[in-house]
């Protein structure tokens, strides 16, 4: 659906230039969510511009839907633009015009007709949930409510791609959580491919299928979300990981019982899907002599399942504690051992 | 009543404000349209989304600073071989009308510049995004965002231009002020200028107040 082949941007000015994207190969799947993470200034806002050519690229290729980006003349960027929709961090609505007049606007860029732009703005406000507020002004609505008709605008000229800009990081927590219920929703109801930017991971972990972390320009590494928070490779990854997994309450927990028991090991287990579910870690414990602490833990939801991370502190023979991580490693649960 | 006002002669007086309201009035639509494409060429011609040129920009510019820095009584005199040119005559309340523009209109279109670069880049970068044209752009996101300011502009450039038609007055335009200053001043008839200067703060409260209820209204910020 999407292919990224060598992309560059460089960003050039009299102080010098900037390379805000270095040499991006990405391709995203028809249908699917995928997440790109990184902190700020790591060029994932560039990267997402890229994609509908609100930023031209320096270098490299860009394809959606088999049409090449780059060479497009302006006439044929705005028609295409009709099929990669954009939702931003701060909503761009426009204060001017009434919920049912910010989702029409589109239709009216369009040349839709006039009677059925109607018509489809009933659709798009049942579809986000926004019933009973049509003639309300952006003014007067709340963050939550101000993206619902962000994406009701997005998806009023029926685009096959939707671009989310941080679309949920000027949002609460709770209103987060119900805006990517949305997003799946529309995801499913309307098989739309959704990119996504974020610096949130519990973003990446709720929706994506796919993720890919970037750092200065560069994506470092990619792949399913449970395989990358099963394996995270590269030191920014295990960061964004660690900001499901750990609390500094833990640290200050660790720091106690490493003192407590200074023979004892700390160990963190992730499980995936199904072992997420099921009492592994009792069965395992069953016939040993190990004594465990339990310091913390949590399970979330991600697209493909659920996923666990569970910190416990083994106390006993080095021998049996080895024996007892082994065999949790054969069961499929991802240990990583504190060596501190 | 006739013993406080002896001197003013009721008719004259609301000749004289009709006047002021024609000048006023004729001046201020074509200000409000002349202003409006000064700024909206101004804004345009500086903003990279839309028609970015340097030279253009710049030559305007230059022009608008110009117009707006020249004292208006000065402009007026100036101007003479001009409002000749136009309206075949450098005197009465149509002759005064040429230069009022020309005062008013680059004073008005840099506030509409500055109107529309108050509006949210993020909103214009949105409709870029939904494939609009510049045009689009242009008609259905800047003016409509800016439109409040855009009026409390006009309001504000109204009010200026009564003070204008007063200068104009005292050399040759019709009005108010001409009344106030060749009637009044001259001939040592300081009722006159005081009825002259009430009715003067009648016309710009009222065109204030309107302008205001107009904001208030427009604005859903």
């Amino acid at each position: 659906m999407i292919r990224l082949q060598d992309v560059g941007k460089i960003y050039r000015s009299k102080r010098g230039s900037v390379e805000a994207v270095v040499n991006v190969d990405l391709t995203i799947e028809r249908g699917e969510i995928f997440g790109i993470i990184g902190y700020s200034g790591a060029g994932k806002s560039t990267l997402i511009r890229l994609l509908n050519m609100l930023e031209a690229p320096t270098s490299g290729s860009i394809q959606i839907d088999g049409v090449e980006m780059t060479t497009l003349r302006p006439k044929e960027l705005r028609g295409v633009r009709k099929n990669v929709s954009m939702v931003f961090q701060h909503f761009n609505l426009l204060w001017s015009r009434t919920v049912e007049e910010n989702i029409m606007f589109p239709l009216e860029l369009g040349g839709y007709p006039k009677a059925r732009r109607k018509e489809r703005v009933a659709e798009l406000i049942q579809l986000v949930g926004l019933d009973g507020r049509e003639g309300a002004y952006p003014s007067q609505l709340s963050g939550g409510q101000k993206q619902r008709v962000g994406i009701a605008r997005a998806l009023a000229s029926n685009p096959d791609v939707l671009l989310c800009d941080e679309a949920t990081s000027a949002l609460d927590p709770k209103t987060t959580d119900s805006i990517l219920e949305l997003l799946v929703d529309i995801n499913k109801k309307l098989k739309l491919t959704i990119v996504l930017i974020t610096h949130e991971m519990h973003v990446i972990q709720k929706i994506s299928n796919r993720v890919a972390v970037m750092e200065a320009g560069k994506i470092v590494e990619q792949g399913p979300v449970a395989e990358v928070f099963r394996h995270p490779k590269q030191a920014m990854t295990k960061e964004f990981v660690k900001q499901l997994t750990s609390s500094a309450e833990n640290e200050l927990t660790f720091a106690k019982l490493r003192e407590r028991y200074p023979t004892g090991k700390i160990v963190q287990l992730t499980f995936v899907g199904s072992t997420a579910e099921s009492p592994i870690l009792a069965e395992v414990m069953k016939d040993s002599t190990l004594l465990f602490n339990i310091i913390g833990g949590n399970v979330g939801q991600t697209q493909d399942g659920a996923l666990g991370t569970l910190f416990i502190q083994l106390i006993g023979a080095e021998q049996e504690t080895q024996a007892v991580i082994a065999k949790l490693q054969a069961s499929d649960v991802e240990v990583e051992v504190d060596h501190r | 009543m006739s013993k406080w006002f002896e001197n003013v002669d009721w008719l004259v007086m609301g000749q004289q404000t009709v006047n002021t309201l024609y000048m006023t009035g004729v001046a201020g639509i074509v200000t409000f349209v002349a202003g409006l494409l000064i700024g909206l060429l101004l804004y345009a011609t500086n903003e990279e989304l839309l028609f970015k040129n340097r030279t253009f920009y710049g030559i305007l510019s230059f022009f608008v600073n110009i117009f707006r820095s020249i004292p208006f009584i000065i402009l007026i005199i100036l101007l003479f071989p001009v409002t000749k040119l136009v309206t075949g005559s450098i005197i009465g309340s149509t002759a005064a009308i040429p230069a009022l523009i020309i005062g008013a209109a680059p004073f008005y279109g840099r506030m509409v510049e500055l109107a529309l670069r108050e509006v949210d880049k993020g909103v214009i970068e949105a409709a870029e995004s939904m494939g609009a044209t510049k045009i689009q752009i242009i008609y259905k996101v800047l003016i409509p965002e800016a439109l409040p300011a855009i009026v409390s502009g006009i309001t504000v450039t109204l009010v200026a231009l009564v003070g204008y038609t007063a200068m104009a007055g005292v050399v040759g335009g019709g009005g108010l002020g001409n009344l106030a200053f060749i009637d009044g001043f001259q001939r040592s008839q300081n009722d006159i200028i005081v009825v002259a200067t009430l009715l003067i703060l009648v016309i710009v409260f009222i065109i204030q107040i309107i302008g205001d209820v107009l904001v208030k209204k427009i604005d859903k910020r």
